[in-house]
C-alpha cells in the first residue's frame, strides 16, 4: 500500500544518486520512466489514492541523481539528487 | 573507495522547484500527460540559476491552461483577462522599470486574442520575456481551432480537419523585431532551461516558444496517442538547428520540428529609445525617465 508521505526510495545498495517520490501527487504519465537515461524506474504495481501507478526504482544502484525525472515531471512528484559524503 | 564517496545522505535535500510554487494549491488542474508542468519545472530551475532578485520578478499570465501558471508560481504574479497579458506586463514595466517582467501564457491567449499586443510589444522592443506554451489548441475551452493548429489537424470546430494556415511563431516574432527567439519542446528540458535563462538575461523582447503535448484535446482528437506518445514523437522528430532562418521552420501536422535558438541580437529597448530620442531633441531640458 502506497503511503501519502514523501518517502525516500528503499536503500538496498548505495548508488550515486537517490530519488524522492511523492506518490500522491503522481498522475502516472510515465515521462520519468520513459526518459530516464539509466532506465532506473518502472511503474509500481500499487495504486495511489487517485488510481494511478506511481514510478518506483528498479534498483537503487541504477540511479545517478541526474534529476531528469525531476525536470520532466509535470506534477512535481519526483526529484533526484546526488548523494554526498556523510559528514563525520 | 567508491562506497565511501557516495554514502547516502542522512538529510534529504528538498525539491528546489517547490520553493517557487504555491504548494497549497497542488495538485494542479493540468491533465495527466500535459506538458505545462514540465515547462514550469524548467522555468523554476532557470529562475533559480539566473541570479535574479526574486523580489523584483513578476509573472503575468492570460487565460487558459497555461494561464494558470501565474496562480501556481510563488512570485508576484497576476492572472489577467484573456489576451491582455502583454499590455498588463508593458504597464508593469513602464511604471517600474526595475522589475523583471515575464509573460507566461498559451498560444491562443498570446497570438489569437492577444496577437495585436504581441506584435506591438515586439515592435517596440519592450523589455520583457515571453514564454509561450504552444499546445496547438484551446485546451481549456474544449479544443477549438487555434491560430497555431497545423493544417489538416482536427479540432472541435474543424471536425474534417483544419484548413487555415497556421502561424510560424518564431518568424512572426523575428519579423516584428524580437531580440531573442528560440523554440524548444517540453521534451528538451535541459535546453529549455538554458534558453529561458538566456531569455531572462536578455534586455529587450525575448521570446521562447515551447511545444507541449495536450493529451486530452489535441492528441486524443487527432488519434496520435497520449502525452507520453507526443513526448516520444518530439524526441524522435526534433532537429536542433541553431541560427536557422525562421522563415524556413513552419510547423506541420506531425512533421519535422526544427528547434533551437534562432535570433539573438541587440536593439534599443522601448524606454532606452524614448530617453535617447528626447535627449537628442530637448537636450538638457529633458530628465530621463527612470520610473
Amino acid at each position: 500500500m502506497a503511503t501519502t508521505e514523501q518517502k525516500k526510495a528503499p536503500e538496498q545498495k548505495k548508488g550515486i544518486g537517490s530519488l524522492v517520490i511523492t506518490v500522491e501527487r503522481c498522475k502516472g504519465c510515465g515521462f520519468c520512466i520513459e526518459f530516464c537515461p539509466t532506465e532506473a524506474l518502472k511503474f509500481s504495481e500499487q495504486y495511489n489514492a487517485k488510481g494511478y501507478h506511481p514510478p518506483v526504482l528498479v534498483s537503487q544502484e541504477l540511479c545517478n541523481g541526474c534529476n531528469i525525472c525531476g525536470l520532466l515531471c509535470p506534477d512535481f512528484a519526483i526529484y533526484g539528487f546526488i548523494n554526498r559524503k556523510k559528514k563525520q | 573507495m567508491a562506497e565511501e564517496l557516495f554514502e547516502i545522505e542522512e538529510s534529504v535535500p528538498v525539491n528546489t522547484v517547490e520553493s517557487f510554487l504555491r504548494m497549497e494549491r497542488m495538485p494542479h488542474i493540468w491533465c495527466p500527460g500535459c506538458g505545462i508542468g514540465t515547462t514550469v519545472n524548467c522555468f523554476a530551475h532557470a529562475l533559480e540559476t539566473s541570479g535574479l532578485d526574486l523580489q523584483k520578478v513578476s509573472v503575468v499570465s492570460g487565460i487558459g491552461c497555461t494561464g494558470r501558471v501565474a496562480g501556481y508560481i510563488n512570485l508576484d504574479s497576476f492572472h489577467t483577462t484573456h489576451g491582455r497579458a502583454i499590455p498588463f506586463a508593458t504597464g508593469l514595466k513602464l511604471a517600474n522599470p526595475e522589475l523583471k517582467v515575464i509573460v507566461y501564457s498559451g498560444d491562443g491567449d498570446l497570438t489569437a486574442i492577444g496577437g495585436n499586443h504581441f506584435i506591438h510589444a515586439a515592435r517596440r522592443n519592450v523589455d520583457m520575456t515571453v514564454i509561450l506554451i504552444n499546445n496547438f489548441t484551446y485546451g481549456m475551452t474544449g479544443g477549438q481551432v487555434a491560430p497555431t493548429t497545423p493544417l489538416s489537424a482536427t479540432a472541435s470546430t474543424t471536425p474534417y480537419g483544419n484548413y487555415e494556415q497556421s502561424f510560424n511563431l518564431p518568424y512572426l516574432a523575428e519579423s516584428c523585431g524580437a531580440v531573442y527567439v528560440a523554440r524548444w519542446t517540453a521534451f528538451h528540458v535541459r535546453h529549455l532551461t538554458k534558453a529561458i535563462k538566456e531569455a531572462l538575461a536578455k534586455k529587450g523582447f525575448s521570446f521562447v516558444e515551447v511545444l507541449a503535448p495536450c493529451p486530452t484535446l489535441y492528441s486524443r482528437r487527432n488519434k496520435i496517442g497520449d502525452g507520453l506518445d507526443q513526448m516520444i514523437y518530439y524526441k524522435d522528430n526534433s532537429e536542433i538547428r541553431n541560427g536557422a532562418d525562421t522563415k524556413t521552420i513552419p510547423l506541420e501536422f506531425q512533421g519535422k520540428i526544427v528547434v533551437g535558438k534562432f535570433v539573438d541580437k541587440e536593439r534599443p529597448t522601448y524606454l532606452d529609445a524614448m530617453n535617447e530620442f528626447y535627449q537628442q531633441k530637448l537636450g538638457e531640458d529633458y530628465i530621463p525617465y527612470k520610473g
